[in-house]
């Protein structure tokens, strides 16, 4: 760490080193989140040839392709590597590129501990990914790991532990590293409450991880402890419970849903106020509702417990709690849509992709706000309800604002222009296909269909085969993204502006950024306006 | 209504609504607890329909009349206190107006006072077992062969050929109707969940802990339902089924089954 | 130059600090919640616990209330042993102690060692299920064939809220040597 600060700096006037080891030594903050990008990109396609393969089962009632045992392999690891393979990294990858340049710092504060965190990834998903091909197969007992059942799995299972630690490492390292560039690193005017929203979703979201993957480290290594050292935190035999580790997952879990989704509402406040044309509405607020958000998401953890069995008094608490997240959940969704009130709005492929996150993740919320109410959630609990409901926050909420970003920052990335139709045709078949693969999934958890299961009575079968066609659907416009990225350069260059005089820092540096920037901490005044300076 | 309006932005058209396979919504039913849950449902339903039409409406609005293609200059406002203000406040008030009623079903949910029969359900990898209380009743319940037969990889059985595929067992549990059952849920090996949606009733069978619920069923008739808890590889296996029936029914079938006939059941009626 | 070394020692201060926030979410996980769950389980019966180790209460009976408590008993994982309360359920008075017996027997051949974990329900009860003496307490061994009565001396205190009419009491029977052979 000592020499890294003084490595960024002697290397101000180089450019990248050349071949391999460019990547696999680089400290520069745009080479490592261009690998963590593409890393998510890989592991977006991976954790979604497991949907498909999940969704083929399902197409038609009877069993057509998989044994139920390599089925729950396949949703465990689907849930896995989407979370902490795609969306995660993914995130972690926009901070790198873009909170540095949102805040005129001339790099991460960490950058070998940067280098680290990034390649400690691949490794880990290597490991994961072969658990597939070890005796008994890959982890089956869900992403979720609740003993006892997860402590029937077989070979996999120290495999499956320690890379959910190397994942959880990585985390760390990434969120020390955004927390100190950003306390420390700003560039001197820019004071904290006026930094741009997405900077700021990423600093309480680093705060969160660091606050949680700690415990989630702690309740896996409880559980290798109680498979392989004769210790009992979750064993009824030994005096252990296997519901508490429930309490510490959840504990964990619940803070988790919001890592993955307050960069998107980072993201979201970045792009609808340039393609409206129209500052921030209520810039201050949005930051007081993300910090309330990440406040109460440590206090409503049992949500997810309503049926294991709690006193009447847990459950009115953790019920009403979780209603009132949807408090400062509201207030964002009232300021992006006053945002657009009254602005000059276009429609780029950034702004549909937003603004498609706002309809949508409000889906999601109000099925989430039916969950909160403790007899309907009975009902609703572990069918798949439950699965549209958090789809519809992590696909059309988490997904489609990752995708929004990088359309919004790609010509920034890479000085081109990308292929601005090919963009429109990825939304709206993205757009139309995410709807008929989730919401059917509402009807057949309503009429009673539990999740996790490879078969189903042939009352279920039709909204099955819609939602499947639409998995395909979804599935395959994704690769409309990948021809996107790979004719990029191809496309016309792109201005330092890119669209018409977005506000922020990252703006004022040429397309492509060049390869070290803010070298000397730029000014920050009325022309690189922050949201106040609009009073 | 997002859920019509939806329906109908993902541009499907469902041949007739109305049959049983396009089912859209939750049951409403065989017990009172059932039917305030169904209730309490559709107020979520609805208290999100009518915010979603208030709030898409305007956006949708915003988006028609706000773009740059008609000639409009963007104001400038950037906050107004008032206006944040009461879409803090409006919403605390209508979650506290939610709350009030769902707090009520929960305690009648809690109020396992006074039951008729007692039955401890256990969850096994992958069935359930039924043990009768005060009847000296105890048995198993699994999948039905038809559907253990379709079930396979590579059967040629058509899953549509056999009667509630999936859906039925051996041996269903069978309760008196208007009795006041309670159901003790426990499990031999890892944690199962014992759902019936029709009877609105879902809970944990945990290993070495003791879990209880209970219900009243109105009607005579059959409710299926499903393990809902991730339990290993034939979590989809082990379906539920329960027989309500007239409590002199009831007697009978517990006699033919060799269990022994309390006075509980004729009280219940 | 000098710059640099201060936001060097900024930064190097900031990293210590997060370091030992990320140590102390740790411990906070693995060393401190699982005992405190314990002992917030056992003051308010979350999760249906009771005591585990002799409890001192004084008797004060009121015989005006009467409450229904059930036995139930199940083996965990088909473990060899018939196990059965000798009463499915008995009336008691709050504030008085009273016993009731279990009869369990070793199926096999072998001698086997038990362990018996108990569980109550309604939640709310289980705090004032209190027990005085309790085959539960410790492990049970039992020679090939055996067959043994197990008492458990209980009483339930007064404070018991009075909308509970019914306690069910539940053993669940564990073979300890399986579990150990499984670690
Ligand atoms: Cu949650
Ligand atoms: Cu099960």
């Amino acid at each position: 760490m000592t020499t890294a600060v003084a490595d960024a700096a002697h290397h101000v006037e180089h450019g990248p080193a050349k071949g391999f080891s460019r990547w696999l030594f680089t400290t520069n903050h745009k080479d490592i989140g261009t690998m963590y990008l593409i890393f998510s990109l890989t592991m977006f396609f991976v954790g979604g040839t497991m949907a498909l393969i999940v969704r083929s089962e399902l197409a038609q009632p009877g069993l057509q392709f998989v044994h139920p045992e390599f089925f729950n392999q396949m949703t465990t690891m689907h849930a896995l590597v989407m979370i902490f393979g795609a969306i995660m990294p993914a995130f972690v990858g926009l901070a790198n590129w873009m909170v540095p340049l949102q805040i005129g710092a001339p790099d991460m504060a960490l950058p070998r501990m940067n280098n680290w965190s990034f390649w400690i990834l691949p490794v880990a998903f290597c490991m994961l990914l072969s658990t597939l091909f070890m005796p008994g197969g890959a982890p089956a007992g869900g992403w979720t790991m609740y003993p006892p059942l997860v402590l029937q799995t077989g070979d996999s299972f120290p495999f499956l532990i320690f890379s959910i630690h190397l994942m959880g490492l990585s985390s760390i390292m990434g969120a020390i590293n955004i927390i100190v560039t950003i306390v420390n690193m700003r560039t001197p005017q820019m004071v904290l409450i006026r930094m741009p929203l997405f900077a700021w979703a990423w600093l309480i979201t680093a705060y969160l991880l660091l606050a949680v993957m700690p415990v989630l480290a702690g309740a896996v290594t409880m559980l290798l402890t109680d498979q392989f050292f004769g210790t009992s935190f979750f064993l009824a035999a030994g005096g252990g419970d296997p519901v508490m580790y429930q309490h510490i997952f959840w504990f964990f879990g619940h803070p988790e849903v919001y890592i993955m989704i307050l960069p998107a509402f980072g993201i979201v406040s970045e792009i609808i106020p340039t393609f409206s044309r129209k500052p921030l509405f209520g810039h201050d607020s949005m930051v007081y509702a993300l910090a309330a958000i990440a406040f109460l998401s440590f206090i409503v953890w049992a949500h997810h417990m309503f049926t294991v069995g709690m006193p009447l008094s847990g459950q009115m608490f953790f019920m009403f709690a979780t209603m009132m997240i949807s408090v400062p959940t509201g207030v964002k969704i009232f300021n992006w849509a006053s945002t657009m009130w009254r602005g000059a709005m276009t429609f780029e492929t950034p702004m549909l992709f937003a603004l498609a996150f706002v309809f949508l993740f409000t889906i999601g919320g109000f099925s989430g706000l039916m969950l909160a109410l403790v007899p309907a959630d009975i009902q609703y609990h572990d069918s798949y309800f439950v699965v549209a409901h958090f789809h519809y926050v992590l696909v059309p909420g988490s997904l489609f604002a990752l995708m929004g970003a990088a359309y919004y920052w790609l010509p920034k990335w890479t000085g081109h222009m990308y292929n601005e139709t090919a963009g429109k045709v990825h939304f709206w078949l993205s757009a139309i296909f995410v709807n008929v693969l989730f919401f059917p999934m509402h009807f057949l958890g309503l009429a009673g269909m539990p999740r996790r299961i490879p078969d189903y009575s042939t009352q279920f079968a039709d909204f099955n085969m819609v939602a499947t066609i639409g998995a395909f659907g979804f599935g395959l416009s994704q690769l409309i993204f990948v021809y996107v990225l790979l004719t990029c350069k191809k496309g016309p260059p792109a201005t330092a502006e890119v669209w018409d005089h977005p506000k922020g820092l990252e703006w004022t540096v040429p397309s492509p950024a060049p390869y070290h920037t803010f070298a000397e901490p730029p000014k920050v005044d009325r022309t690189v306006a922050f949201p106040k300076d609009y009073d | 209504m997002i859920r019509k309006s939806l329906t109908g932005l993902i541009g499907l058209v469902w041949a007739g609504g109305a049959s049983a396979d396009w089912a859209l919504n939750m049951p409403q039913g065989v017990t009172d607890l059932s039917q305030e849950t169904y209730d309490l449902h559709m107020m979520g339903f609805w208290v999100c329909t009518v915010i979603g039409v208030l709030v898409f409406g305007v956006m949708i609005f915003s988006l028609i009349k706000h773009r740059k293609t008609s000639g409009v200059a963007p104001a400038k406002f950037s906050h107004s206190t008032s206006a944040e203000v009461t879409w803090t406040i409006i919403p605390v008030i209508i979650l506290v107006a939610m709350c009030i009623p769902a707090a009520k079903t929960m305690i009648k949910l809690e109020d396992t006072r006074n039951p008729d029969i007692s039955i401890v359900v256990t969850g096994y990898q992958w069935r359930w077992h039924y043990a009768y209380q005060d009847q000296d009743l105890a048995f198993y319940s699994s999948l039905a062969r038809p559907s253990l037969e379709a079930r396979q990889l590579g059967s040629t059985i058509d899953p549509y050929s056999v009667d509630n595929y999936l859906l039925e067992v051996d041996r269903p549990m069978v309760v008196p109707v208007g009795a006041k059952v309670r159901v003790l849920l426990t499990s031999n090996d890892v944690i199962h969940a014992w759902w019936v949606p029709e009877l609105a009733l879902k809970k944990d069978a945990i290993p070495g802990m003791v879990n209880e619920i209970w219900f009243r069923a109105e009607h005579t008739g059959t409710v299926r339902g499903q393990c809902a808890e991730l339990c290993g590889k034939d979590h989809g296996y082990m379906p539920i089924v329960v027989e309500v029936v007239e409590p002199d029914e009831f007697d009978k079938w517990l006699t033919a089954n060799g269990g022994t006939p309390k006075a509980v059941a004729a009280a219940a009626k | 130059m000098n710059d640099k070394i201060t936001s060097e020692a900024k930064n190097r201060s900031l990293v210590v600090q997060l370091l030992g926030w990320v140590v102390a979410m740790f411990s906070f996980g693995f060393f401190v919640l699982p005992p405190l769950y314990n002992v917030f389980c056992e003051i308010t019966g979350f999760g249906g616990r009771t005591n585990t180790a002799a409890a001192t209460v004084v008797e004060t009976p009121d015989v005006n209330r009467t409450v229904r408590v059930e036995f139930v008993t199940s083996v965990n994982e088909y473990a060899p042993w018939e196990f059965t309360a000798d009463t499915s359920s008995m009336d008691v008075h709050p504030g008085q102690m009273y016993y009731a017996t279990f009869t369990a027997k070793n199926l096999t051949e072998v001698s086997k060692v038990a362990q018996a974990v108990p569980s109550i329900s309604p939640i709310v009860a289980s705090g004032h299920f209190k027990k005085i003496e309790c085959f539960c307490f410790t492990s049970q061994d039992f020679s090939a064939h055996e067959q043994k009565e197990m008492p458990v001396q209980f009483i339930l205190d007064t404070e018991l809220p009075d909308y509970i009419d019914t306690v069910t009491l539940q053993y669940t029977f564990f073979d300890t040597q399986r579990v150990a052979a499984a670690n």
